[in-house]
């Protein structure tokens, strides 16, 4: 049954977590409204989790035509850097280049700091196609390069933001939810009608099974690979405005540190393979979920925030352990030792 | 049949007696048997499905076959592995000379049993030793220069030295050729002559015919996993070689087809090259060719009709309808299409001209298994659009059901991956994925291949049907009798260049094989390279 | 012309332009810097990066085999954490922590790569997780740092050797002396021969008999220990115990690797010419310090612009060569 939906395994896990929860931490579900919004621990768990969804999201594609993006946390602190630094009023002496001195209006300096991920995201798809470098090396290069360039913008120094509209990507909340669901979903539909209404998804997803045969067949594998990396750092880009709008300010040395992992591992859980091919959004966004809650339930639990990334450690070799072809042979024997016994249950068992 | 007998007196050095090999219910070999004498070159050949590369994995050591012994020197042997098989003896280079190219010469004759000073590795004494070997094999090159600076010819020559330092007696070399250009393959040749005086015994597989009547003492024939034969090179016709390797009659034989063909005959007129000379030419190729893979040819490919590559496995075939496709890109020569000059340096130059390709490796190159059938049929369609304009999922949907009843496709649920469905249904998803793109030309490289008999029938009726429509088609295929019985126009291929282009109905399985195999006697219509034919009485 | 040619056909291009350009750049630096061209810069060039040496060798020993290992430096960390406690809580004698710290690392190196090869996973998300896990044992023996108080650290730590009118410290000699061994094991056993193999082609190396499961594993379990010895000499270094140490010297013990001329793709490379590439990010790093001008977030920006540099000069010969046949 699990390998005939595949998106069954993550849900599963999803939802054993959140049962854990609800029985060992008292007033998980609870939710109350306060001055028209949503209060409560899950609403606080999809909002955290926002830029990890948005990111796994971009991630997904990368991943699904066999390639890797390891530099998301960096483009995430350039964007988040960007966007704070226009709004911040005083800029850090080293930046000679810009010369916005006052608040600039909310939307430019949100497209200006999308606009840097977008290029981010062509310099990691030219380095990959025009140099054919491969993508980890690649997408190494603008991990170390970038964050120093975000370092640099800052000055290392935390730069604070007092420009209230931007807090409301963050923190505020619409309609009674938080605004950061908003923005994931409008990234999760847009992307799914991008690969569900324009053959984006068929072709990555041949390009990821079959490069060879792709080729054959016509396919212009280059420029939509370009535009995978593109989008997954466009993301990136977005889920950096989001930190630093929630945290109100921009910490180059911080923002979306361990994000790549994090991001690896959630689209890993959601079931897509790391050698390409098909890929589910849905999963990923499972993915997402279930890391920021089982960070929540950890600590919730009191116990230290470290062990975090130890389960992460395990789950991540655990998970590909599982998706491994390896595994096959060695549990087909495991069950072989157990059927040998003599059997009462029904002949039911699965192929 | 009775094995000729040597003049002298020498014992084979290795004998196989009897072996079969099944795997799965098919047997691969069966009561097999072959013995290699020492100081000589006995060439292995056979087509698709042969068996000779299962036999050489028995050789050394990768199958353990199910019935028959193998006796190295008189003495019962059974290799368990490759190291094992080297250990006795029985060394062999692969076509892909599995060495590592970014170490030196030296190190690659050495690797895994280094010479050695006070337990460190000694690096003078390897250099010193394989400039050694290699002048034994009558090479001389800086063994110091990693691997990889050195041509594929030569490359095999440090195999072949590496072979021979594990002490040799039995050396196979499995088409070594094929990468090889006419040069570097007389400096193999030379080694192989060295070898052979130094009583060396060789085992040579290849696909070219002149080169097998250039080196061998003793050619064995395989077909479909049996031993067709084993003849000394000099008594042996290459007639009667080609007859040995495809058979007399193929297994429906000719009889049923014509049977078939009676229905169908009637509307269909084979276009005789005088018809196509007056139509105009879809295609020319003008000296088209690639380094190591064919040399240039030329060709042209006449609007609407239905022209037949034929020859050997390994004979250009493919080679040359890829260089057509732009899935290879070729290092000379260019084609002409619409009376304009064209190169085609991808896939995609050619599909934008309405030509499309279904490659003769079905599950590498074709079909994308874990897509669903509606998915794969209308991959080559979709690309043409672009990503940006879907095919409506309706439209998809009609346009699938529409090719299942057309080409006769057994699938319950279309959007079930393609890998549940049986080989030759996959075949027809990726017929139907080029006819959905209304081409101008079809390339088949062997559409029927691994199919079962009925479904292969169909797919030829449909191949004929569309031919008769006005497509032009190019088909390759190893079914001598498929290609005689619906070309238009053959074209026969041998050692990589073509060798004769006749009429369809001119030819019948004898007469193609006396082509494939130079023999004087068939009038073609136009031969290209008149030098290459031998003249064998 | 044809010399030229032959030169970038060599394997040791790469390494030798990065040899040259440490020497370049230390002429440069000594002609426009005051007081940089004196013997005790080279040497604390040496101190302050002998950690980051032994743990680059490790890693190029990773890398020419095919793969790559990001746990080193969390391994490291957990190395001078595991120090810091058995010293200070359970007052080991270093005699017997040193080698005990020394296994551990093996062993996890081991598992490791038993888990890459066995299960045929890619070696970056294994050794990522393994970094996550060391980075968490960290955090689990303790959050804040360990001070190391032990007689024999202590001595390890401010002992100066004399040298040519400068000073080196006993970490620098460990260092140089596990280069000298790295370069033996790498040149003249059968371990590092068939290391290069492997990252050459891993499907020859096996047919031609090669150990290939055993060497690969047995890669990481090396590369684990160069961890924990780089861990153990960080410890002389910093006298404590802390789990936010050496943050991100994976990356710069990949970068000193590909600057040092070994390809990414495994099989060619020189353990030496790691030394030259430790010795150029220690320059650009004393160069900047020495400067003042530029604020140290210019370092990554410098290390990520070498890095691709390299990778190019890499890809551009390995093209050329392909080419030539």
């Amino acid at each position: 049954m699990f390998e005939k939906i595949p998106l069954l395994k993550p849900l599963a896990a999803l939802v054993f977590l959140i049962l854990l929860d609800t029985i060992i931490i008292p007033g998980f579900i609870r939710m109350e409204v306060k001055d028209g919004q949503l209060y409560g621990s899950v609403i606080d768990i999809l909002n955290r989790a926002a830029p990890l969804i948005i990111t796994s999201l971009g991630l997904t594609l990368v991943i699904a035509t066999r390639g890797i993006d390891i530099s998301v946390g960096a483009v995430a602190a350039i964007s988040g850097t960007v966007a704070v630094l226009l709004f911040s009023e005083t800029i850090s002496d080293n930046v000679s280049a810009l010369h916005f001195t006052a608040k600039s209006p909310l939307f430019w300096a949100i497209f200006f700091a999308i606009g840097c991920a977008i290029l981010c995201g062509i310099w990691n798809g030219l380095l990959v196609i025009a140099l054919g470098l491969q993508p980890i090396i690649a997408t190494m290069i603008l991990m170390v390069g970038g964050r120093g360039l975000a370092q640099l913008l800052t000055d290392g120094q935390i730069q604070s933001v007092a420009y209230q509209p931007f807090f409301f990507l963050g923190s505020g909340y619409f309609l009674g939810l938080p605004f950061s669901l908003y923005i994931v979903a409008v990234v999760f539909v847009a992307l799914t009608l991008l690969i569900r209404k324009t053959a984006l998804g068929l072709f990555i997803q041949t390009i990821g099974i079959n490069p060879v045969a792709a080729r054959l067949v016509g396919i212009r594998a280059a420029l939509l690979i370009v535009f995978a990396y593109v989008l997954c750092s466009l993301c990136a880009g977005l889920a950096g405005v989001l930190i630093c709008s929630n945290i109100k300010s921009a910490d180059a040395n911080n923002i979306g540190l361990l994000l790549e992992l994090d991001a690896i591992l959630a689209v890993t859980l959601g079931g897509t393979s790391l050698d390409g091919g098909k890929f589910s959004l849905v999963g990923s966004v499972i993915g997402a979920l279930i890391i920021q809650t089982l960070t929540y339930t950890i600590y919730s639990l009191g116990a230290a925030p470290e062990l975090n990334m130890i389960i992460k450690a395990i789950v991540v070799v655990v998970v590909c352990v599982s998706q491994s072809s390896e595994l096959k042979p060695i549990w087909c024997e495991v069950r072989s030792l157990f059927n040998a016994a003599p059997v009462k249950k029904s002949a039911s068992t699965r192929l | 049949m009775s094995l000729p007998i040597r003049q002298n007196q020498f014992q084979p050095v290795l004998e196989l007696s009897g072996i079969s090999k099944h795997f799965s219910g098919v047997h691969a070999l069966n009561n097999v048997s072959l013995r290699l004498y020492p100081g000589e070159v006995h060439t292995l050949m056979g087509q698709n499905g042969a068996g000779k590369s299962t036999l050489i994995k028995v050789l050394t050591g990768l199958h353990i076959p199910d019935q028959g012994r193998i006796t190295l020197n008189g003495k019962l042997i059974e290799p368990t592995s490759t190291q094992h098989a080297q250990q006795l003896g029985i060394s062999t280079v692969y076509q892909e000379v599995n060495l590592c190219p970014n170490l030196s010469v030296a190190e690659n004759i050495f690797i895994g049993r280094y010479p050695r000073r006070f337990g460190a590795i000694s690096w003078t004494t390897m250099r010193n030793k394989s400039i050694e070997l290699l002048h034994k094999l009558k090479v001389d090159i800086d063994v110091t220069r990693p691997l990889a600076s050195f041509s594929l010819a030569m490359q095999q020559m440090v195999a072949i030295a590496r072979a021979l330092n594990i002490s040799c007696k039995l050396l196979i070399l499995d088409e070594p050729t094929s990468s090889l250009d006419e040069a570097e393959v007389q400096l193999l040749f030379g080694v192989l002559r060295e070898l052979r005086a130094q009583g060396i015994a060789i085992l040579f597989v290849t696909h070219f015919l002149d080169q097998t009547y250039a080196i061998s003492d003793r050619i064995t024939v395989m077909r479909n996993g049996e031993l067709e034969g084993e003849y000394l090179c000099a008594e042996l016709p290459r007639l009667t070689l080609v007859n040995k390797m495809i058979g007399q009659v193929d297994e429906l034989g000719s009889a049923s087809k014509s049977a078939d063909f009676a229905t169908s005959s009637t509307d269909h007129t084979f276009k005789f090259p005088s018809d196509t000379v007056s139509r105009p030419a879809f295609l020319s190729a003008v000296g088209l060719g690639k380094k190591t893979v064919l040399p240039p040819l030329d060709l042209t490919i006449y609007q609407g009709e239905l022209l037949g590559f034929s020859g050997l496995l390994g004979s250009g075939r493919t080679e040359t309808a890829r260089l057509l496709f732009g899935a290879d890109q070729a290092d000379s020569g260019h084609m002409i299409i619409d009376g304009k000059r064209a190169y085609f340096r991808s896939p995609l130059d050619a599909i934008s001209r309405g030509i499309g390709f279904c490659s003769e490796d079905r599950k590498k190159e074709g079909a994308i298994l874990a897509l669903s059938v509606r998915e794969n049929m209308h991959l080559a369609l979709q690309a043409q659009r672009g990503w940006r304009r879907q095919i409506p999922i309706s439209l998809q949907k009609e346009q699938t059901w529409r090719m299942v009843r057309l080409l006769g496709i057994k699938v319950a649920d279309i959007d079930m991956p393609i890998a549940n469905l049986s080989g030759g249904n996959q075949q027809k998803v990726l017929l139907a994925r080029w006819l959905l793109t209304n081409p101008n030309m079809l390339i088949l490289d062997e559409p029927t291949r691994g199919i079962d008999v009925h479904a292969k029938q169909e797919i030829m009726d449909h191949i004929r049907q569309l031919s008769d429509a006005g497509m032009t088609i190019l088909l390759i295929s190893s079914e001598l009798s498929d290609v005689i019985d619906y070309s238009d126009r053959i074209i026969v291929f041998r050692d990589r260049t073509i060798v004769g282009e006749f009429a369809g109905g001119e030819l019948n399985q004898e007469t193609v094989q006396q082509v494939i195999s130079g023999h004087v006697g068939v009038m073609p219509i136009y031969s290209s390279n008149s030098e290459n034919e031998v003249s064998h009485v | 012309m044809s010399n030229y040619l032959v030169l970038t056909k060599s394997p040791a291009f790469t390494s030798i332009a990065t040899a040259i350009l440490v020497l370049l750049m230390f002429v440069v630096g000594g002609l426009f810097l005051p007081g940089f061209f004196a013997v005790q810069v080279v040497f604390n060039l040496l101190i302050d990066n002998a950690y980051l040496l032994v743990l680059s060798i490790g890693m190029t020993f990773v890398i020419l085999s095919g793969g790559i290992d990001l746990s080193i430096g969390s391994v490291l960390a957990l190395t001078t954490l595991l120090c810091g406690f058995l010293l200070q809580t359970w007052h080991w004698s270093a005699w017997i922590v040193i080698p005990l710290v020394l296994t551990f690392g093996f062993m996890f190196g081991i598992i490791m790569g038993a888990v890459i090869e066995y299960f045929k996973l890619q070696p970056f998300i294994v050794t990522l997780a393994g970094m996550f896990l060391a980075r968490g044992l960290c955090y689990v023996i303790s959050i804040n740092s360990i001070t190391i108080e032990n007689d024999f650290f202590t001595r390890m730590s401010q002992t100066q050797i004399a040298l040519f009118g400068g000073f080196i410290s006993p970490s620098v000699l460990v260092a140089l002396a596990l280069l000298a061994l790295a370069i033996f094991l790498a040149h003249y056993t059968a371990f590092g021969r068939a290391i290069y193999a492997i990252g050459g082609n891993e499907q020859s190396a096996l047919m031609m008999g090669l150990p290939v499961a055993r060497t690969k594993v047995l890669v990481y379990g090396f590369s684990g220990c160069c961890a924990a010895l780089a861990g153990v000499l960080f410890s002389f270094y910093m006298l404590s115990g802390y789990a936010l140490h050496a943050e991100g010297s994976e990356l710069d013990a990949i970068a000193a690797v590909v600057i040092g001329g070994t390809l990414l793709t495994g099989g060619v490379g020189y353990v030496a010419g790691t030394m030259s590439g430790v010795m150029m990010l220690g320059l650009i790093q004393t160069m900047i310090a020495f400067d003042g001008t530029l604020s140290s977030w210019w370092i990554k920006i410098v290390i990520g612009a070498l890095l691709l540099v390299f990778c190019l000069v890499q890809r551009m010969l390995s093209t050329k060569n392909h080419s030539l046949n």
